[in-house]
């Protein structure tokens, strides 16, 4: 049975905090996994505590950051998509989903997973789900993979209820705490919050996902 | 980067005066400023390689630091500047870092375009 993961995130970091337990919980049964990472962030505000990035030098630290998480949770298809940060929802949706398409008619994952829209909050997590939601609702019904959708707004389990699926990744969370310290430059404030708060430790051993009404 | 000495940031400004030079300006109180309280309003504002020439340009205050360029036809100016470097390809990037070490403002100066 196919048993790929496609994942699709607008930033680096994308991966980290919500999803990279279930990833490395994927590939240390030998599955494969696809990350599509749209941009760089080359945005970000965070630039390390004290500051080591700059604006200019930002993106090339994070694409080094994003080749290390990868590693840290065996990730060995990246593709990157070369947008910018920021300028998702401005990109011709038609076009983004017909890039997923292909991706997806390629590496025929059984999953995939995406930010649900209207629930997570950056407009470029949102245009990312809007794409993605597109792309499979353009396949034939029997063709779709299973949809699954990271959300995080403060209304999302008001109006979509709890979670469908809770996974439990403390079995990986070496693994998981290597993919978030990947990415030193945005989340050292996060590693720190893990390490002194005992209610964000709890929250980092459990990953949350929506299955996407299609 | 290293904090603002407002006499080698005036060096600076003044050998770009009268040059054609691409400007990236910015301000942002993060994505997710809202989000992370209701009382505040999410603004990001950015310009990448505005084509500008200089007419004059200051730097002014005792820290955090304002600069205000003359241009032809208006201003271009940022406050909350706190550090500065001129990279390896020579450019001036200036920006203002808050407590935690996130960027809150950046004025950049550059004589080729800035990568998008």
């Amino acid at each position: 049975m196919n048993d790929h993961l496609l994942v699709i995130f607008p930033h680096p970091d994308d991966e980290a905090f919500g999803v990279s337990g279930t990833i490395a919980k994927h590939t240390k049964k030998g599955s494969p996994v696809t990350y599509i990472c749209l941009t760089l962030g080359q945005m970000g505000r965070n630039m390390g505590n004290p500051p080591f990035a700059t604006r200019e030098s930002l993106p090339l630290i994070r694409q080094k950051e994003l080749e290390n998480a990868c590693a840290a949770v065996g990730i060995e298809d990246l593709r990157q998509f070369g947008l910018r940060d920021k300028t998702i929802e401005f990109e011709d949706e038609q076009l983004l989903a017909d890039q997923f398409l292909s991706v997806i008619e390629e590496v025929k994952p059984a999953t995939i997973i995406t930010f649900y829209p209207g629930y997570s909050v950056h407009p470029d997590h949102e245009a990312t789900g809007r794409a993605v939601v597109r792309a499979v609702k353009a396949m034939p019904e029997m063709e779709r993979p299973e949809l699954l959708c990271v959300a995080f707004a403060k209304n999302s389990e008001e109006d979509l209820g709890a979670p469908h699926i809770v996974t439990d990744v403390s079995d990986v969370f070496e693994d998981k705490m290597n993919c978030i310290k990947a990415h030193r430059s945005q989340t050292q404030w996060l590693v720190n919050s893990v390490e002194k708060d005992p209610a964000m430790l709890e929250w980092v051993q459990k990953e949350r996902y929506w299955r996407f009404p299609l | 980067m290293q904090p603002i000495q407002a006499n080698d940031v005036q060096n600076a400004l003044d050998q770009l005066i009268g040059k054609e030079l691409y400007l990236h300006l910015e301000t942002t109180n993060g994505a997710y400023a809202n989000h992370n309280n209701e009382s505040v309003l999410t603004v990001n504002a950015y310009i990448r390689n505005g084509k500008v020439t200089p007419l004059s340009g200051k730097i002014m205050g005792i820290g955090p630091f304002r600069v205000g360029l003359k241009i032809e036809l208006g201003w271009i100016y940022a406050e909350g500047l706190t550090h500065w470097e001129i990279d390896s390809e020579g450019r001036l990037l200036l920006a203002g870092h808050d407590q935690e070490g996130r960027l809150a403002v950046a004025l950049q100066l550059s004589s080729s375009p800035f990568d998008v």
